[in-house]
């Protein structure tokens, strides 16, 4: 395998970073809002975020792929693969981490939001000052482990025509035959990505434990 | 029999045929009594008698269903301005202090005064260490709650509270999770706060306490008042069955 085909193995893996990167923070940003609606006391909120966890923990992350590439091309938008990919990532992400924090916000002790409200503390306030920092502290480790399995995940936009680094590892493939090689490289590619995360999130989890005896 | 000194007009808080249901279960019955500026209640009886529902009704940390709560002149009703104004007024104390661990001693008394109030910072953190000067922790300012001891962490939650600056205290049992050795210091700054004028409600089984401090003892038992009256009056002669036996119960372990 020459140099050429190496860097286009490394393009490959820029594309998964920031396709998991975007995944990520879009999907932090509508988990967060998933955790608050869950949470929120409002039955209405409650049941549809229920339900739109319920629909994408119960189906593979490929279906929903394939849902938001065909389905919104199906609707009349003619969308890039790559956004298609992102959307889809995005909505599987806000559904996981929302599940993830809004267990985590309901650990936190009830005494916590009373003494709050007690303050006088309002809605926003009581989230952002009280409850949030302790529920996402708890959850830090169970979220850093779900960020390696959704830059695993972005391996399946590669189905859908995205050239991230699974992709660009078939084509290579396809082009020098050296399959094994090939591929070892691309899992090694992800180890050294994932691996360090994983780390940390035992890292983590190991501190919170001890922190807590 | 009750409270002669209390008028309509001096009247911090009037709780006026107040009940209240968790689901289908009746915690308070037609509750009628009136607080009046200044005024230290103790308010005793057996568990489950609902002596936390009924204070926890008066900042509305429970909704009651029916009759009216009144703080200060304002009723507390289903709108949330009267809620805010009325948890502006009324410092709270619990079993459990409820301090945030994820904050300092300092932090957790600042908190509430810059985002309710809209204090500055320079100026909620005067605030916070001239209170929690006042409750003679200030030396553990910048410690986390859980670096404390529970007498400790309890005279922190009192200065947090009173940084609100509010004209009424009330306390759920706020040495009942205390080690024996930790009570006092918690209630010598009770006893500190009720010189100086403010007005208290406090669930408590420290009868040492209500006779020194309280201007009147309430007794509840099964979600109603069953009798109340000047602690003297209240010890030595009491007027129900229930209550007597509840004292027995009490000052006899
Ligand atoms: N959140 C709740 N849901 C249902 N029942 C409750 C709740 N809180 C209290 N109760 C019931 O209301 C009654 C009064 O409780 P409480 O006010 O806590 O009594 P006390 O503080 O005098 O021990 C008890 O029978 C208790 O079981
Ligand atoms: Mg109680």
């Amino acid at each position: 395998m020459g140099t050429d085909e190496f860097v286009f193995l490394l393009t490959g893996l820029k594309w998964t970073v920031i396709l998991s990167a975007i995944a990520f923070v879009c999907g932090c940003l509508g988990g967060l809002a998933v955790a608050l609606a869950r949470t929120s006391g409002i039955k209405l909120l409650e049941r549809a975020t229920a339900a739109y966890i319920g629909v994408f923990q119960g189906t593979p992350l490929l279906m929903q792929l394939f849902v938001v590439y065909y389905g919104l091309a199906l609707v009349g938008f003619k969308i890039d693969a790559w956004v298609a990919v992102a959307t889809g990532l995005t909505l599987h992400a806000s559904a996981y981490l929302g599940e993830i924090w809004r267990g985590s916000i309901e650990a936190v002790p009830r005494g916590q939001t009373e003494a709050a409200k007690a303050l006088s503390l309002k809605y926003v306030s009581r989230m952002r000052d009280v409850i949030l920092p302790q529920a996402l502290r708890v959850s830090l480790p169970a979220t850093i482990g779900f960020l390696v399995q959704l830059i695993k995940g972005t391996s399946l936009a590669s189905i859908v025509g995205f050239t991230e680094l699974t992709r660009a590892g078939n084509m290579i493939s396809n082009q020098i035959f050296q399959p094994l090689t090939v591929f070892g490289i691309v899992g090694l590619m992800y180890f050294l990505l994932c691996c360090p995360l994983t780390i940390f999130g035992a890292h983590l989890e190991r501190r919170f434990a001890a922190s807590a005896r | 029999m009750t409270n002669p000194s209390a008028t309509q007009a001096d009247a911090m808080i009037t709780l006026t045929h107040v009940e209240k249901w968790y689901g289908a279960f009746k915690a308070l019955h037609d509750v009628t009594m009136s607080v009046h500026q200044g005024e230290k209640i103790v308010l005793c009886g057996p568990s489950g008698s609902g002596k936390s529902t009924l204070i926890r009704c008066i900042n509305s940390l429970e909704p009651h269903q029916k009759g009216e709560i009144r703080v200060d002149g304002i009723v507390l009703g289903p709108n949330a301005k009267a809620i805010d104004a009325i948890r502006r007024e009324v410092g709270m104390v619990f079993q459990q202090f409820n301090l945030f661990p994820h904050l300092t001693v300092l932090e957790n008394c600042m908190l509430a005064p810059m985002r309710a109030l809209g204090l500055a910072k320079s100026e909620a953190e005067s605030r916070a260490r001239a209170l929690l000067e006042r409750v003679k922790i200030a030396e553990q300012a910048a410690k986390y709650p859980a670096q404390l001891s529970g007498g400790q962490q309890q005279r922190v939650a009192i200065a947090r509270a009173l940084c609100m600056q509010p004209k009424v205290m009330l306390f759920d049992e706020p040495t009942s999770a205390l080690d024996p050795e930790m009570v006092k210091e918690v209630l010598d700054t009770m006893i500190g706060l009720a010189e100086d004028g403010m007005t208290m409600i406090c669930v408590t089984h420290e009868m040492g306490f209500a006779r020194q401090v309280a201007d009147r003892v309430i007794f509840m038992a099964d979600g109603a008042i069953v009798e109340q009256a000047p602690p003297a009056e209240f010890f030595s002669n009491p007027a129900h069955e229930r209550t007597r036996k509840f004292l027995g119960e009490i000052l006899n372990h």
